[in-house]
C-alpha cells in the first residue's frame, strides 16, 4: 500500500510538473490570442495625418498634397478641406448645435497621407518632414499604438513559439526519464516477462499508455491553471478596459484549442515513453 | 550406458530437442559447453546432472535462446534457436515452461497473480484463463495459498509455484535448472515428483541437477556433464 501511493505520489507531481510547464505556453497562447483581437479591432492602416495651421492658405495645403503625390514612398493622398471637414462634424449626430454655436470653423485643412508598404520606418520619417514643412502646424502618425501592439503580439508569438519548443523538448524528456525510472523499478517482472513469452510489444503497451497519460494529465492541470490565471487576471484587465470604453477581457482557450493542447501534449509524453522503452528494453534481457 | 542419442543427434529423425556439435564461450573466453550433442524426443524425462560449473545451465538456457551457441546448432521443434530473430524468441517461450532455482517470482503479487502472468498474453477469456491458473494450483497443491504473498511460502512451495506457472500454459517442454537445490531431501523428492507427473501427462521434461542420487531412483535418462562436456548418458535405476 505504502508503494502504491508512493507511486501514485510521484506520479501526481511529474503531472503537475508537467502541468506547470505546459500553463506557460498555453496561458501565454491565451494572452496573445486575446491581445490579437485587441488590436486587429484598430485601425492599423500605416498613415498619418497632416493637419495645416488655420491661417495656411487652401492653395498651401493643395501645392503640398500635389507634392506629396509624386512622393515614391507615398500611396495615396486625401485632402480634407476644412469645409468638409466642418461638414462632416455637422453630420455628426448631437453635434449640429455645437458647431452652429462656433460662429467661424476652427477646423484646418488636413491632409491623409497613406504611404506604400508596412510603413513602419517611413511613417515616422514622413512625419517629421511634414511638420516642418511650411503651413504645417501637426503631422501625426495614426493608429501608432495598433501598429506597436500587432508587433509586440508577434514578438510574443514568436517567443511563445520557442518557450512552447523548449517546453516540448523538456515534456519528452519528463516522459523518457520516468518511463526510464518506471522500468527499473519493473526491471524483475520485465525479465520475468520477457522469459515467459511475453512479447517486447506487450511489455512496452503500459508504458507508452503511462507516457501519453502523464501527458494528458499534465495539459489538465494546465488547463485549470491557465484558467484559473486567466479569471484572476480578467478582474482587473475588465475594469482597466472599460476606462477606456472597452469590453476587452482575456478569454480561455477554444475547444479545439483545448483539444489539440491535450493531442500534441498526449503525443509528447507517448513519444517521451515510446524512446525510453526502446532505448531501455533491450538492455533488459532475462539471465 | 548407451550414447545412441548423441550420435543420433544429427540424423534426420525429428527430434523435439536437438543439440548437434554445440559449444558455448563466454566474453572473456569461459567455455561453458564444448561439442555437445544429443538429442531428446517427444514426451521424454531427461535429467541433465554434473557438478556446478559443468554447464547444465548453459544447456538449458541454449534452449530457451536465453543465451546464443557460440557454435553448433540447437533445434527445437525443428527451428534453429540460435538463429531466431530477437521478435521470435516470445513465442519459442511460449511453448516451453521454464522453472528456475531461484523461482523468479514477482514477490508484489499474490500467488494467484504470479500463475496468472503467462496468461496476461494468451489468447484465453478471462474466465478461461483464472480457471487454468487455479488447476496449476491445484496440481502442485497450492490452490488453498492463491490470496497468499510468495513471500509467506517455503522453499518447496515457492519452487511448486514456479512449476505452476511454468506449465500453466500447458508448454510442450518443460525446462527446470537445480529446482532442487536448497530444499530438504523429502521437499526435493516432492518437486521431482510433480515434474514426473507432467511428464507422465505427455510433457517433455528436461531437469538439471547436481543431485545424482536423487535422480537415480525416476529410472530415466541422465545426461552427465563435466566441465562442459558431454560424459556420457545413461538411464538411473
Amino acid at each position: 500500500m505504502r508503494k502504491w501511493l508512493a507511486q501514485r505520489a510521484a506520479a501526481l507531481l511529474n503531472a503537475l510538473a508537467l502541468g506547470v510547464a505546459l500553463a506557460l505556453p498555453a496561458g501565454g497562447y491565451a494572452v496573445i490570442e486575446s491581445l490579437q483581437g485587441l488590436s486587429t479591432r484598430s485601425t492599423i492602416d500605416p498613415q498619418l495625418s497632416v493637419f495645416m495651421r488655420t491661417d495656411a492658405t487652401p492653395e498651401a495645403a493643395r501645392q503640398l498634397a500635389a507634392r506629396l503625390r509624386g512622393d515614391a514612398r507615398v500611396h495615396r493622398v486625401r485632402l480634407v478641406t476644412r469645409e468638409d471637414a466642418l461638414a462632416s462634424l455637422r453630420g455628426t449626430s448631437g453635434l449640429a448645435d455645437v458647431v452652429a454655436a462656433l460662429g467661424s470653423n476652427p477646423l484646418p485643412d488636413t491632409l491623409v497621407v497613406s504611404v506604400a508598404g508596412s510603413g513602419d520606418g517611413v511613417l515616422d520619417e514622413l512625419a517629421e518632414e511634414l511638420g516642418r514643412a511650411p503651413g504645417v502646424a501637426l503631422a501625426q502618425v495614426d493608429a501608432l499604438w495598433a501598429r506597436r501592439l500587432a508587433a509586440l503580439e508577434r514578438v510574443g508569438r514568436l517567443a511563445l513559439a520557442l518557450v512552447a519548443g523548449i517546453l516540448a523538448v523538456g515534456l519528452v524528456a519528463i516522459a523518457f526519464n520516468t518511463i526510464r525510472l518506471q522500468i527499473l523499478t519493473q526491471r524483475e517482472e520485465i525479465e520475468v516477462s520477457k522469459l515467459i513469452g511475453a512479447t517486447d510489444g506487450f511489455i512496452q503497451r503500459p508504458f507508452l499508455y503511462l507516457g501519453l497519460l502523464q501527458g494528458l494529465s499534465g495539459v489538465l492541470i494546465a488547463l485549470a491553471l491557465v484558467w484559473a490565471g486567466l479569471v484572476l487576471m480578467n478582474s482587473e484587465v475588465v475594469g482597466l478596459a472599460r476606462t477606456y470604453g472597452s469590453d476587452f477581457r482575456l478569454a480561455f482557450l477554444s475547444l479545439g484549442e483545448a483539444i489539440a493542447l491535450a493531442s500534441i501534449a498526449g503525443a509528447l509524453g507517448w513519444f517521451g515513453a515510446y524512446m525510453s522503452v526502446s532505448r531501455y528494453l533491450r538492455e533488459i534481457q532475462p539471465k | 550406458m548407451t550414447c545412441d542419442r548423441s550420435r543420433r543427434a544429427t540424423s534426420s529423425r525429428d527430434w523435439l530437442i536437438s543439440f548437434s556439435a554445440v559449444s558455448k564461450r563466454f566474453p572473456g573466453g569461459k567455455e561453458a559447453l564444448l561439442g555437445v550433442s544429443f538429442a531428446v524426443e517427444d514426451g521424454e524425462l531427461l535429467f541433465v546432472t554434473g557438478r556446478s560449473g559443468a554447464g547444465k545451465s548453459t544447456l538449458l538456457k541454449l534452449i530457451a535462446a536465453i543465451e546464443r551457441p557460440s557454435s553448433g546448432s540447437v533445434l527445437v521443434n525443428g527451428q534453429n534457436v540460435g538463429a531466431l530473430r530477437p521478435a521470435a524468441l516470445p513465442y519459442l517461450r511460449r511453448n516451453l515452461g521454464l522453472v528456475f532455482q531461484d523461482q523468479k517470482l514477482l514477490y508484489d503479487r499474490s500467488v494467484y497473480d504470479n500463475v496468472m502472468l503467462p496468461l496476461a498474453f494468451s489468447d484465453h477469456p478471462p474466465r478461461e484463463a483464472a480457471r487454468r491458473a487455479r488447476a496449476a494450483l491445484d496440481k502442485v497443491g497450492l490452490l488453498e495459498r492463491e490470496r497468499a504473498n510468495p513471500i509467506q511460502l517455503s522453499g518447496g512451495e515457492q519452487q511448486r509455484l514456479a512449476i505452476a506457472r511454468a506449465v500453466v500454459n500447458r508448454p510442450s517442454i518443460l525446462l527446470a535448472d537445480e529446482p532442487t537445490a536448497n530444499l530438504d531431501v523429502d521437499s526435493a523428492g516432492h518437486i521431482l515428483d510433480i515434474f514426473v507427473a507432467f511428464n507422465r501427462v505427455g510433457v517433455s521434461v528436461l531437469v538439471a541437477t547436481h543431485d545424482l542420487a536423487l535422480v537415480e531412483r525416476y529410472g530415466t535418462r541422465v545426461l552427465r556433464l563435466a566441465e562442459g562436456r558431454l560424459l556420457g548418458e545413461g538411464a538411473t535405476a
